[in-house]
């Protein structure tokens, strides 16, 4: 196990940060800590790297334990939401700051730095200064930086928070490919379920200050712990007083044994998916049923406002 | 070059900032350059060399550059601990730290006459002695440093000094290389106030310095003697070498901070 995680405790104040915290990391994997804001996750990564204490419990990285060593000793190599630059150092001097202070000879270092460069994709930018570069050069130059040091463990810290969208599936994809090539132990914080989903080979799900779950993002989506987990995960709608996913309720024309009869209050569409609000027949006061069905789908179906229609649960959920 | 951008609301704008600096400040320093030498270059030199006059001189200078040095340490030291640290009594301190310029120089010299003076209830008496001297300059330099540290301070980021310390540069290793390249141009602009204001200090030193020629007359004073003398020349000749000698620092403090903050 990379990163050992026991019994910590954190409290802000009054506010209990987190609460009795046990994890294990494994080595050479991709891991997400994924909640909502302030739900303790940042923290729980701040604690890892030293830059925070616990109140109580320990930690232990590659074997070590860290649980009392100061952030300069762990070799943790660290990612901030928002870069955290050295404004006045080039991109270059950036990246080889660490191997400086670790007193490398000179010749290595700019072998080192030459390659991570061109690793994150910013050889032609080494010169530069960072306010010259965009969000996500930038982010990968804090990246290289982390990695120049040949961390034992990688913290990135909601790396791509503040890069707009497109940038930031761009960063995501690259991120994963870079973990491929360098498998350095990894554990990223998100608020973004599908971020965590498409990237991480583990998910640990935060919230108030609790681990509600731990898995593969198969295993989180198909088999959620609880109803935070599930609801947390992607979007749900209650359907005869049970939580499921809109899109696993099917629409029928006619009357079909165990389907419960509705009308489709509403339609929007949203891209290649339609999403319909049905209110279920007997039960105007409650609040519609969600259902995502595929354009194809809906225009097969021939779905209209007003029209009533039939929801059962997909078979294999039965 | 830039193309010609001037619309009428900027020209009139500029017109009046060139105006304004001209009456002010152009026009009277160029004055100041042509009575000094109204008697010749000759009789320029002749003042400057004068042995009381250049030990007033160089009195001042010296004075100023160790206050402005002073400032750079213990008013970087004060504006970190207004800006980083929490502690009882620092709103009060915050406002405090102004009062050397609120105060009227010469009330700051009759404060630091009454408290360091022949009566002094310290039983230090500074009058009349270059650390007097020395005193009263670092009292009315006091807020200039402080005060341009300290916004820049607030300003920097924390998480740059805690990238540093992940990987693995100690305090002192962060201070040096990370925070202070960001400080130094603050730090330069503080320490040329200081600089600028204590070479030209009158108020706080006509009571305490004693205007003892050789021993601790300043340039400024040196100036009121000239002029109760009826020399206005000599008095437009010191005045010229505060000028030249303060714009020179300037603009090597300048350089120096150019230098130190792309170094990192």
């Amino acid at each position: 196990m990379s990163i050992t995680v026991s019994g910590i405790n954190k409290n802000f104040g009054d506010f209990v940060a987190l609460q009795d915290i046990n994890l294990e990391i494994p080595s050479g994997q991709l891991t997400a800590l994924l909640g909502p804001s302030g739900g303790g996750k940042s923290t729980l990564l701040r604690i890892i790297a030293g830059l925070e204490n616990a109140d109580s419990g320990s930690i232990t990285i590659s074997g070590q334990e860290a649980t009392h060593l100061p952030a300069q000793k762990r070799n943790v190599g660290f990612v901030f939401q928002h870069y955290a630059a050295f404004k006045h150092m080039s991109v270059a001097k950036n990246i080889a700051f660490g191997l400086e202070i670790r007193k490398l000879p000179k010749a290595r270092i700019k072998e080192k730095v030459d390659s991570l460069l061109e690793l994150v994709h910013l050889t032609q930018f080494a010169d530069r200064l960072p306010a010259q570069l965009s969000g996500g050069q930038r982010q990968r130059m804090a990246l290289a930086r982390a990695l120049a040091i040949e961390p034992s463990v990688l913290l990135l810290d909601e790396p791509f928070g503040a890069l707009d969208a497109k940038v930031r599936k761009e960063l995501r994809d690259w991120l994963r490919r870079l973990h491929d090539e360098v498998h350095v132990t990894t554990l990223f914080v998100t608020h973004d379920q599908e971020e965590a989903l498409e990237v991480s080979d583990n998910i640990v799900v935060i919230n108030q200050g609790r681990v509600e779950q731990v898995g593969t993002p198969d295993e989180l989506y198909d088999q959620p712990a609880n109803d935070f987990v599930l609801g947390f995960l992607g979007p749900v709608t209650e359907f005869q007083g049970r939580l499921v996913r809109p899109h696993d309720l099917e629409v029928f024309r006619q009357e079909v044994p165990g389907a419960v009869a509705g009308r489709i209050a509403r339609s929007t569409r949203v891209g290649f998916e339609v999403r319909l609000e049905v209110e279920l027949n007997g039960s105007a006061d409650a609040a519609p049923v969600n259902v995502v069905v595929t354009r194809g789908e809906a225009r097969a179906l021939g779905l209209t406002v007003g029209d009533t229609v039939f929801l059962g649960l997909q078979a294999v959920l039965v | 070059m830039k193309p010609e951008t001037l619309t009428r609301p900027a020209a009139a704008g500029l017109g009046l900032a060139l105006l304004w600096f001209s009456v002010l400040v152009l026009i009277p320093l160029a004055a100041i350059v042509l009575s000094s030498t109204a008697g010749g270059w000759q009789q320029f030199i002749g003042t400057i060399t004068d042995p009381e006059t250049f030990a007033a001189l160089r009195l001042t200078v010296l004075q100023a550059l160790g206050a402005a040095l002073v400032n750079v340490v213990v008013g970087t030291t004060i504006a970190w601990v207004l800006v980083r640290d929490r502690f009882p009594g620092k709103a009060v301190l915050e406002v405090i730290i102004d009062i050397p310029f609120a105060l009227p120089t010469i009330v700051a010299g009759l404060v630091l006459l009454s408290l360091y003076g022949p009566e002094s209830p310290l039983g230090i008496n500074v009058v009349n002695t270059q650390q007097g001297i020395f005193l009263a300059l670092l009292f009315v330099t006091l807020p200039f440093v402080v005060r341009t540290v300290q916004p820049v301070l607030i300003e920097l980021d924390q998480d740059v000094e805690e990238a540093a310390a992940s990987l693995g540069a100690g305090r002192f290793t962060t201070f040096r290389r990370v925070l202070l390249p960001a400080l130094i141009p603050a730090i330069t602009a503080g320490a040329s106030l200081a600089f600028a204001r204590a070479i030209s200090e009158f108020g706080a030193l006509v009571l305490i310095s004693g205007n003892t020629p050789f021993e601790t007359e300043v340039a400024s004073l040196k100036i009121l003697k000239f002029i109760e003398g009826d020399n206005r020349a000599g008095a437009a000749s010191v005045a010229l070498v505060l000028l030249v000698v303060s714009l020179v620092v300037l603009v090597a403090l300048d350089i120096l901070q150019r230098k130190v903050a792309r170094r990192g």
